[in-house]
């Protein structure tokens, strides 16, 4: 134990007096290191907050369409608008028994390119995000009339809005700039503000399906009517029941409802409807960027192996100055084994602290990075030290350097029996 | 640095460290009986050495030139390198019957080096550089007791070898040769071996200064009780040693042909 200790000691102060090389060997792993956890990082946590987008969500029903295109439509509101689903469908959802809630979405206007959502009311009592928390007022309150606006709390950020503030929505995801067809004829007023939530709701404007179908009303095919105009005040004189909505989240009284529920979907009379799982499209959605993940984190690993390399070829070239400090040790009474130990515990010195501070960096960064990472890409960084997986691709770091640290080790092994107690240097 | 054995060699090492018998006693320092050695490249044996000995606490002067075979008798009595033929026994233990760890052990336990230059790790201070040994040897860590600790003793010696205070918490590497060599001749002297192996230890050094260095070591090593091999290619050193040998003479060797170090 003693002799141990002592060649330990030995080995931190000669890595001391090489620090300027070995400090770039461990600035190399260290940042090869904080590579990996970060990529591991964001793809355990991008998973995370995509299903924490619809947490409570046991169905999501479109018209007939790709799985994944539907999520990605009415979750995250991305991608082209898909075919609508008509009213009548979506009350016949609804209104099945084994619905508990059913909430209508209407997608297809805009906001300084922000999501306009038309829904009801309702999507404020039943929407769950996270850990199944349900949606909570910063200011405000829900909407209950025409032109009234519930901003998501990034919607509010970014544009500097508060509760008051008049918007006017443009038809379309996107501003189409000069093009645009706006509906500045029919104001909205915001009334009330989302606090944050980590999922594409903080990005997207709430509004009554009621208000989409009046701001519509004088529209046709996409384009206003020429010559035909109804002004604000007179919308409520019409029946603003919409005719069609873009897609229906569904909550069930119980779950094991679920498979009954997407066969009535599946099946459904009326038009060609499906009712997706949400779980599981997000697997297929997994398994299609599956493939970029592994090569990120593969390229990653290279990284990680060329650094844990070069740490390995550092302590090789230092190996001939240092023949002298070697046979010292050996006319000492140090043993082949001791001088093995020597080196590899150098070895390990720089690459356990290399992928410590790796670690450290990745969190460090990670608190930093993540309120831009959240308004960028809606990706919750849980912030913290490395856990699960992460733990594990840090000791496949270090027992990597100690594979790699094995090489120098048996280059000075052999070298000591060679030299015996006067080196060639 | 005060630290101890290698716990994993106590068993090999126990048979050494403990009180040597009568008859061991009785055996001298070194003793090497119709010896021959050739590294693995070579043909023909470097050194064959019929018979040679070194009694307990006898200082010899071992000349050789350059080529002669020196380092490779370094090699073999510090036990790294062993015979193809014959005996090299270290206070009566013959070497090739010892494990190599064993061999380790005694080499750290019984014998003190000294080699012609950087005999030191350049980044640790000297007084550091000369308590190594007590970080490998139990023994020699013991024997430092009578002057308290090994701490106690590196100063003692340190002072007795004449090297300023002021320098023995400076980094070895930035001494001066002959300071180094004698923070070197310090850490051969520490816990007091009963052997030690100079390899011209004054070749660094300035002509002047090599006779009083030789003197310093020979006193050194008798204040020790330890018995002095000093190689070395330069007669005018041998005058103040008990006995002058020639390696030529006793080594049947194929000399300057194919030394192994230059």
């Amino acid at each position: 134990m003693n002799a141990l200790l002592s060649i330990l000691k030995l080995a931190v102060r000669s890595a001391w007096s090489r620090r300027g090389t070995l400090g770039l060997m461990l600035a190399s792993i260290m940042l090869s290191t904080a590579l990996l956890l970060a990529i591991e990082r964001v793809r355990v946590d991008t998973r995370q907050s995509f299903r924490q987008s619809v947490a409570g969500v046991d169905l999501v029903v479109g018209a007939r369409t790709g799985a994944t295109q539907l999520m990605l439509h009415a979750v995250f509101h991305s991608g082209s608008g898909a075919l609508p689903l008509r009213w009548d469908s979506y009350q016949a959802i609804a209104t099945h028994p084994a619905t508990d809630w059913a909430l209508p979405l209407s997608l297809g206007d805009s906001h300084r390119n922000q999501a306009v959502l038309g829904t009801s009311a309702d999507y404020f009592r039943h929407f769950r995000h996270g850990d199944r928390q349900p949606l909570r007022f910063r200011e405000g309150r829900p909407f209950d009339k025409l032109f009234e606006a519930v901003l998501g709390s990034e919607v509010a950020e970014r544009l500097g809005y508060a509760n008051g503030q008049k918007i006017v929505l443009s038809h379309g995801l996107t501003d189409g700039g000069a093009l645009a067809t706006g509906h500045d004829d029919k104001p909205f007023v915001v009334v009330g503000i989302l606090a944050p939530t980590g999922t594409p709701v903080d990005r997207t404007i709430h509004v009554s399906l009621e208000s989409i179908t009046a701001l519509h009303l004088d529209w046709v095919a996409g384009t206003p009517m020429s010559g035909f105009h109804i002004p604000a005040a007179m919308v409520g004189k019409f029946d603003l029941t919409p005719k069609e909505i873009s897609a229906v989240l569904v909550g069930l009284r119980q779950r094991t409802d679920v498979f009954r529920m997407q066969r009535f979907v599946n099946e459904f009379r009326g038009e060609a409807l499906i009712a997706v799982l949400p779980g599981v499209a997000l697997d297929e959605l997994w398994q299609a960027i599956g493939i970029m993940e592994r090569t990120l984190l593969g390229v990653s690993a290279l990284v990680v192996l060329i650094g844990l390399c070069g740490l390995a070829a550092t302590l090789l070239a230092g190996l001939n100055e240092r023949r002298r400090e070697l046979a010292i040790l050996r006319a000492l009474g140090a043993g082949p084994g001791q001088i093995f130990a020597l080196l590899m515990i150098e070895g390990m010195l720089v690459t356990t602290a290399g992928a410590m501070l790796g670690a450290l960096l990745v969190s460090f960064a990670g608190a930093l990075a993540a309120p831009w990472l959240l308004s960028a890409f809606g990706i919750v960084l849980n912030p913290g030290l490395p856990s699960g997986n992460e733990f594990a691709l840090l000791a496949g770091v270090v027992a990597t350097g100690l594979l790699a640290s094995m090489i120098p080790g048996w280059r000075a092994w052999r070298m000591s029996l060679a030299d015996g107690l006067t080196p060639r240097a | 640095m005060a630290s101890g054995p290698r716990e994993w060699h106590r068993s090999s090492r126990r048979s050494i460290g403990k009180p040597l018998p009568t008859t061991m006693i009785a055996s001298p320092a070194l003793r090497i009986a119709d010896m021959s050695f050739a590294w693995p490249t070579q043909a023909a044996p470097c050194l064959d050495i019929a018979a040679f000995e070194l009694a307990r606490g006898e200082r010899v002067f071992l000349h050789g030139p350059s080529g002669s075979g020196k380092s490779t008798l370094l090699a073999l009595l510090g036990g790294v390198a062993l015979p193809q033929r014959g005996n090299i026994e270290v206070l009566g233990h013959e070497l090739s019957k010892l494990s190599a760890s064993a061999r380790d052990a005694l080499r750290a336990d019984h014998v003190g080096f000294l080699f012609q230059q950087f005999n030191l790790l350049p980044w640790l201070p000297a007084i550091d550089n000369v308590l190594l040994p007590c970080a490998f040897s139990a023994r020699r860590r013991e024997q430092t007791n009578s002057a308290g600790s090994p701490l106690l003793e590196a100063e003692r010696l340190l002072a007795q070898l004449d090297l300023d205070r002021s320098l023995w918490h400076q980094s070895a590497g930035s001494l001066s040769v002959g300071q180094q060599q004698r923070v070197a001749a310090a850490r051969a002297l520490i816990g007091r071996p009963e052997i030690v192996i100079a390899d011209e230890p004054t070749s660094a050094l300035d002509a002047e200064r090599q006779q009083a260095f030789v003197d310093l070591l020979l006193q050194e090593t008798a204040a020790a009780g330890a018995a002095l091999i000093f190689v070395s290619h330069d007669h005018r050193l041998a005058g103040h040693f008990d006995r002058s040998v020639a390696l030529e003479a006793i080594s049947r060797g194929t000399t300057g042909m194919s030394e192994k170090s230059a």
